[in-house]
C-alpha cells in the first residue's frame, strides 16, 4: 500500500514533508513505478544545491530494460540527495518509500502542494491505468 | 489482438508482467530481469518461446529449396543435425534469421521470428511456386504446438531426471546443435541442444495438450521462469543478433559479421550481393562496445569520433553478467578497429565507449 502520510504524483514520484516550518521534503518513486520499471540499475539525480522545477523533469532512471524520465513534484533547491543509490541503485526496488528515497528539497512555492494527490487518489489512479 | 500461447495462464497466475512483442501477448519478466539472468548463468532458466514460428518443410524437393533461400546449405546437414542461418532477399538483406532441423531425408524443421513468421511463409511459398510447385509444401504447425526453451550449465542434469531419448539413451547425450525425439513425462517431444542465451540448453517442441504439463514438471525440477526482457540481455550479452535491431531487411550477413554462416560456393538468393561484399568490404560493420557504469546506449544514439557521427547503436543494456554497460552497433568500416576518441550520445551526454570484441560472453568450457 501506498503510505498517507505523503502526497502524489500522477508521474508516480511521492512527496513527504519532512518539517513544515523549513519546507523541507523528501522525494521518490512509487511502489508502483518501481515495480513497472524492473530492476533499477542507474539513477541521475539533479546536483544538490540545484533549482527543480514543478512537474519539471529532474533526472532520469534507468531499469535493464528501459529510461524514464524523474519529475520534480515541486519546486525548489535540492539540499540533499541519496547517495546510496549510486552504488545501490535496488533499493528503489527493495524499498521505494524509505531507504530508496532520492532527494531533499526545499519547497519554494509550498502552494504547489495543493496540485498533488493523496494515497487514495494515487492508488485509484494507478488501478485505472 | 495480440495471440496467446498455452502456456499464457501459467505466466499470468505466477505475476508475470506481460507485454505484447511480434504479434504475441508475452511475459516480460517473472521475479526481476537480474535474477532471471542470473539462473541461466548459474543454473537453468525456462522460457516459454511458443511465439516463435514452427514450419515444417516436407517433399522431395525440401532440400533443394532450402538451399536456394537460405544462407547456410541443407543438402550437407545431415539428419539429426540443425545450423543456424539467414533467409535473405536477392539483395541480401535479411529477412530473417533461423535455426533449421533436418528432421528425415525430405523434412525440416525451421523456427522463424515470431513477427517475421508470415513475410517467411510467403517468400518460401513464392519460390516453391517459382521453381518448386508439387515438389514441397510448408505446414504452419506454430498454432498448434508449443516450444520451450531450457537454457543453462544445470539444463542438461534436470531433463536427465524426466526424460528419456527414444533410443533409450539420456537427453545430456544429445550433442549441441543437434536433436532427438524424446519421452518427458510419457510425453513425445522433440528436444534440440540449442538456444538463444549463450549457455548450454535446449528448446523443446511439444503438443501444444502437454505444454503446461512440461512447464511444470521443469520449474518443479528446478529451472527458474524467465521472461522476454532477461533473454534479450542473455543474447546480447552473447552476441547474437535480433532481427530489427543488429539484422534487418536493410542489413546483409555480411555487414552483420555473420558471414561464417553463409555459403562461400554456389548460388542461392542473395549470394551476388553477398559474394561481392565478401570480395569488397562494406560501408558500415557490426561492432561490440563497452561503456563504463550502469546507463546504458540504447538502440539508435549516435556513435561519435571527434564530434563526428560515424555510427549508431542497434541494442544496448546494463549487462549483470559482466557489471557494466554494454551494446552493439554499426560504424563506419574504417573505424572498426579504434577505440581511441570514441563516445556515445547518451541523451545528450557524451560518454566515451570502447571497442571490444564479440561476443561479451562465452561460457566457462566445462570438463
Amino acid at each position: 500500500m501506498n503510505p498517507s502520510d505523503r502526497q502524489y504524483t500522477k508521474e508516480h514520484e511521492w512527496l513527504k514533508i519532512q518539517d513544515a516550518d523549513s519546507n523541507l521534503a523528501i522525494v521518490g518513486i512509487t511502489d508502483y513505478a518501481q515495480a513497472q520499471l524492473g530492476d533499477v540499475v542507474f539513477i541521475d539525480m539533479p546536483e544538490i544545491g540545484s533549482t527543480v522545477v514543478h512537474m519539471d523533469k529532474m533526472g532520469e532512471i534507468e531499469s535493464v530494460k528501459a529510461v524514464s524520465d524523474l519529475f520534480s513534484p515541486v519546486s525548489g533547491e535540492v539540499i540533499k540527495t541519496n547517495s546510496e543509490l549510486l552504488d545501490r541503485p535496488e533499493l528503489i526496488n527493495e524499498d521505494p518509500y524509505n531507504e530508496g528515497w532520492i532527494l531533499q528539497v526545499i519547497l519554494s512555492d509550498p502552494e504547489e502542494l495543493n496540485s498533488l494527490i493523496s494515497a487514495e487518489e494515487y492508488q485509484s489512479f494507478t488501478e485505472q491505468a | 489482438m495480440d495471440l496467446k500461447t498455452v502456456l499464457h495462464q501459467v505466466h499470468t497466475d505466477s505475476g508475470a508482467r506481460m507485454v505484447p512483442f511480434g504479434g504475441w501477448d508475452m511475459p516480460v519478466q517473472y521475479g526481476g530481469i537480474i535474477s532471471e539472468v542470473a539462473a541461466v548463468r548459474k543454473q537453468a532458466g525456462l522460457f516459454d518461446v511458443s511465439h516463435m514460428g514452427r514450419l515444417y518443410i516436407e517433399g522431395k524437393s525440401a532440400t533443394n529449396l532450402l538451399d536456394l533461400v537460405l544462407t547456410s546449405p541443407a543438402s550437407t546437414l545431415s539428419i539429426g543435425k540443425a545450423r543456424y542461418c539467414m533467409i535473405c532477399d536477392e539483395s541480401a538483406g535479411i529477412i530473417d534469421d533461423t535455426i533449421f532441423y533436418r528432421l528425415a531425408e525430405n523434412r525440416y524443421l525451421l523456427i522463424p521470428n515470431a513477427g517475421n513468421r508470415e513475410h517467411v511463409i510467403n517468400w518460401l511459398q513464392s519460390w516453391i511456386d517459382k521453381d518448386f510447385a508439387g515438389g514441397c509444401f510448408i505446414d504452419d504447425q506454430t498454432l498448434k504446438s508449443s516450444l520451450i526453451a531450457i537454457q543453462g550449465p544445470n539444463s542438461s542434469a534436470i531433463l536427465d531426471q524426466i526424460c528419456t531419448v527414444e533410443n533409450g539413451t539420456t537427453p545430456s547425450s544429445i550433442k549441441g546443435f543437434s536433436w532427438a525425439d524424446c519421452i518427458l513425462l510419457n510425453h513425445k517431444v522433440m528436444l534440440g541442444r540449442t538456444g538463444y542465451t549463450g549457455e548450454d540448453g535446449f528448446e523443446i517442441v511439444v503438443d501444444s495438450d502437454h505444454a503446461v504439463d512440461v512447464w511444470h514438471s521443469l520449474t518443479n525440477a528446478g529451472a527458474t521462469p524467465c521472461g522476454l526482457g532477461a533473454r534479450d540481455v542473455l543474447r546480447l550479452e552473447a552476441a547474437l543478433p535480433l532481427h530489427g535491431h543488429e539484422i534487418s531487411i536493410n542489413k546483409t550477413p555480411i555487414e552483420a559479421g555473420l558471414s561464417r554462416f553463409v555459403r562461400k560456393s554456389g548460388t542461392f538468393v542473395g549470394s551476388e550481393v553477398i559474394y561481392d561484399q565478401l570480395d569488397k568490404g562494406t560501408e558500415m560493420r557490426l561492432v561490440g562496445l563497452k561503456v563504463s557504469g550502469r546507463s546504458a546506449p540504447r538502440a539508435e544514439y549516435p556513435i561519435l569520433r571527434q564530434g563526428e557521427q560515424i555510427g549508431y547503436i542497434t541494442s544496448g543494456s546494463y549487462s549483470p553478467t559482466l557489471d557494466t554497460s554494454i551494446a552493439m552497433g554499426y560504424v563506419l568500416d574504417q573505424y572498426a578497429l579504434i577505440s581511441e576518441g570514441l563516445k556515445i550520445d547518451i541523451r545528450g551526454k557524451l560518454i566515451e565507449a570502447e571497442l571490444v570484441q564479440l561476443p561479451f560472453y562465452s561460457r566457462p568450457r566445462r570438463p
